[in-house]
């Protein structure tokens, strides 16, 4: 009988899901986009992993994190719901031991974190930009008429890259049209592209933080082996792109429910069939002040499991006793 | 008869309107800024402009539609733009329609007459005695509140049920507010000390933060999205670097009133960073966190509002104090978004880290000492 934990992170792009067994082993991960309905892909995510492993399995514990780790939390009946930051931290310095920098870059966010001695010491998540994340990278690919999944290997082919301004998204954009109204080739623009993400990176989420070797890089993004390059070019040093890059968030919860179930405490999995409940979210706007919170009410076949988006905690305090993780 | 109104920050309204009403000006303090505040003060305010402007643009278009005509507020002189918000504001206003008249209480550069002939515009005609004494009552009525709040701070982490501090604080307040005069706030102290002494409490082992930064930042709960609520709940024990009561005794009452903590404290300590004033709070910012690691504090929180100079300034020399003192600290920067989610993932993973740091200090410790 196999046994193990189930690691679930729901990002804004992805939600991704992996099974580790009692020894830390991968034998399961899976890389679903959200496509903005979390609740579908976490059921449709679990629904694969259901498939794909042996009938008789045993979930020792559950871990959920990424902006929708709350979601992820009451649906499954997670044992621990943690932020991605912890997560990501937890997972690198498992795999990859004696890191000291992770450079993570997502759908919608990037971060950098600063260990030493395996304790995260600093981190940073970019705040009012989006300018290098994998969305802007998606559609500058999209405009280019480039597969993202050919984006990397085309710029590497570059000779001689592009200088692009890479400040703004928005003057990124106008920058690269320019360079390609004077006719430079594509490899060069996209490599180009590369490297003024990296420098957007370094100077907005890099600022301030002292980046030493072992560095990892990570996240959907990694995929790209012109960003690795120009991250190398840029720092002067080596930068390891781990396995199961793309699910290490997912990686870290896993990890997370197994230290919190470690002292034998059952698990509050609610079990596979969840995939097949339904679950509605809803939203209302609560009248009781001026700032009009958006509460949103999630029904587990009308039943309410959980609020939040109050600030003053009239409606998710209304649930307090019931409360897991949050 | 003029009606006189302020911006919000913090409890600030709570001293200002006793100090006003006891002189017999009537006073409309604005409804608690909230989403709509910011929504005006976003929509009128300039763009590039930071926080505080557009939130209390927003107080000022709010009060006035409860009858307020008379605009009371702070100024200043450099480098942080606040100093001309007040004019900046008034005519943003004035090109809006509203008609208000402004009184601007600049820092007294020379002497305290300044301030005081400023006073009287709006007080009309008491006597100095009583003009003293309303002053007095206002001051009496922040030393209050800072001490409620300090107390708030250390029972929220170890609060058997939740919200109940939170419950008993309000509950508190609400008996400072009632006090009208300098002997019915005695009594009301002695009541609102009774309330939160109801808060049941047990010992936890708890991490301890410092907060440091900008002013308006650190004491308006709805710009800094509730932080200290927040940390307090995920089991922290918060202290801020300025309390309204120290910042009056330092700017507006020459450090008259002694035992009070001041800025020359945190600008001493900034010394080996920062030799001088760079405008706003940078400069305390930067010997704040500096005295917190002194205290032995697990982690000191930075906040600003987005495009702050002087926080900037500071920001970029927290990482060497941070490395120096060894105590990590986070820089948030507050802007017009809302959003809760991004602030708790940062809260909840700096939280961890300090967790995790003191675990292995513990472990380490015990190593050495056997």
């Amino acid at each position: 009988m196999v046994k193990g934990y189930l690691g679930i992170d729901v990002g804004s792009v992805s939600t991704n899901l992996v099974f580790m067994d009692e020894t830390g082993r991968i034998k399961e991960s899976i890389y679903l986009r959200t496509q903005g309905r979390p609740i579908a892909t976490i059921q449709a995510g679990l629904r694969q992993l259901a498939e794909s492993l042996p009938p008789k399995v045993t979930v020792r514990g559950v871990g959920a994190t990424g902006s929708g780790r709350h979601l992820a939390g009451v649906i499954t009946g997670a044992d621990i719901v943690k932020n991605e930051i912890t997560a990501h931290a937890v997972a690198t310095s498992t795999l990859v031991p004696g890191v000291q920098t992770i450079i993570e870059i997502g759908g919608q966010d990037s971060k950098i974190i600063i260990l030493r001695n395996s304790l995260v010491v600093d981190f940073a998540m970019n705040t009012v930009c989006a300018a290098g994340t994998g969305s802007f990278l998606d559609q500058q690919a999209a405009r280019l008429g480039v597969p993202i999944e050919k984006f990397g290997e085309m710029a590497l082919l570059a000779r001689s890259p592009v200088r692009i301004a890479g400040r703004c998204a928005v003057f990124a954009e106008s920058d690269m049209i320019h360079k390609q109204q004077m006719g430079y080739g594509l490899s060069d623009i996209l490599a180009g592209l590369c490297e003024a993400l990296v420098r957007n990176y370094l100077n907005n989420v890099g600022k301030g933080k002292e980046i030493l070797p072992p560095v990892v890089f990570q996240g959907g993004v990694a995929a790209n082996a012109g960003m690795k390059q120009a991250f190398e070019k840029a720092l002067g040093c080596a930068v390891t792109v781990p396995p199961y890059y793309n699910v290490m968030g997912a990686v870290g919860a896993a990890l997370l429910a197994r230290e919190k179930t470690a002292r034998g405490l059952p698990s509050g999995f609610k079990g596979f069939h969840v995939a097949q409940v339904e679950f509605v979210s809803d939203g209302f706007a609560c009248d009781g002040c001026p700032n009009s919170c958006e509460v949103v009410e999630i029904r587990e076949e009308r039943r309410v499991i959980a609020r939040w988006g109050d600030r003053c905690g009239r409606w998710s305090g209304a649930l307090v006793e019931r409360k897991t993780a949050i | 008869m003029v009606k006189v109104t302020f911006p919000h920050m913090g409890h600030m309204w709570l001293c200002v309107k006793a100090m006003l009403e006891y002189l017999g000006v009537a006073v409309v303090i604005p409804p608690p800024s909230s989403k709509r505040t910011l929504a005006l003060g976003a929509r009128y305010g300039p763009e590039f402009a930071c926080l505080p402007l557009k939130l209390n643009l927003g107080n000022f278009i709010e009060a006035s539609a409860l009858g307020a005509d008379t605009i009371l507020m702070a100024g200043g002189c450099g480098p942080c733009r606040f100093g001309y918000y007040a004019q900046v504001e008034h005519a943003i206003l004035r090109d809006l329609g509203y008609r208000y008249e402004l009184v601007v209480l600049e820092p007294p550069e020379r002497h305290v007459g300044q301030l005081l002939s400023r006073i009287k515009t709006i007080t009309g005609n008491n006597s100095w005695k009583r003009v003293y004494r309303g002053i007095k009552l206002g001051y009496q009525k922040i030393r209050a509140v800072d001490e409620l709040e300090r107390e708030a701070h250390r029972l929220r982490p170890r609060e058997i049920v939740p919200g109940s501090t939170d419950r008993a604080f309000q509950e508190a307040l609400k008996e400072i507010e009632r006090a009208a005069d300098l002997e019915e706030l005695a009594a009301a102290r002695g009541r609102a000390g009774e309330t939160m002494r109801s808060v049941r409490i047990e010992e936890r082992d708890v991490l301890r933060i410092g907060i440091v930064g900008e002013i308006f930042t650190l004491l308006e709960p709805f710009a800094n999205l509730d932080i200290e609520r927040r940390l307090g709940r995920m089991g922290v024990e918060v202290d801020r670097s300025i309390y309204l009561s120290e910042w009056v005794n330092d700017h507006m009452l020459f450090g008259l009133i002694k035992g009070l903590r001041s800025r020359r404290d945190a600008c001493q300590a900034a010394r080996p960073y920062l030799k001088h004033f760079v405008g706003g709070h940078g400069q305390e910012t930067v010997g704040s966190a500096v005295l917190y690691a002194r205290a032995g504090y697990d982690g000191v929180i930075h906040l600003l509002p987005f495009t702050c100079m002087p926080e900037i300034v500071a920001q970029s020399i927290l990482p060497v104090v941070s490395a120096e003192m060894d105590i990590p600290v986070l820089s948030l920067t507050v802007d017009e978004q809302t959003g809760e989610a991004g602030l708790m993932t940062r809260l909840e993973a700096f939280v961890d880290l300090l967790e995790r740091k003191r675990a292995r200090k513990n472990v380490e410790g015990r190593i050495c000492f056997g």
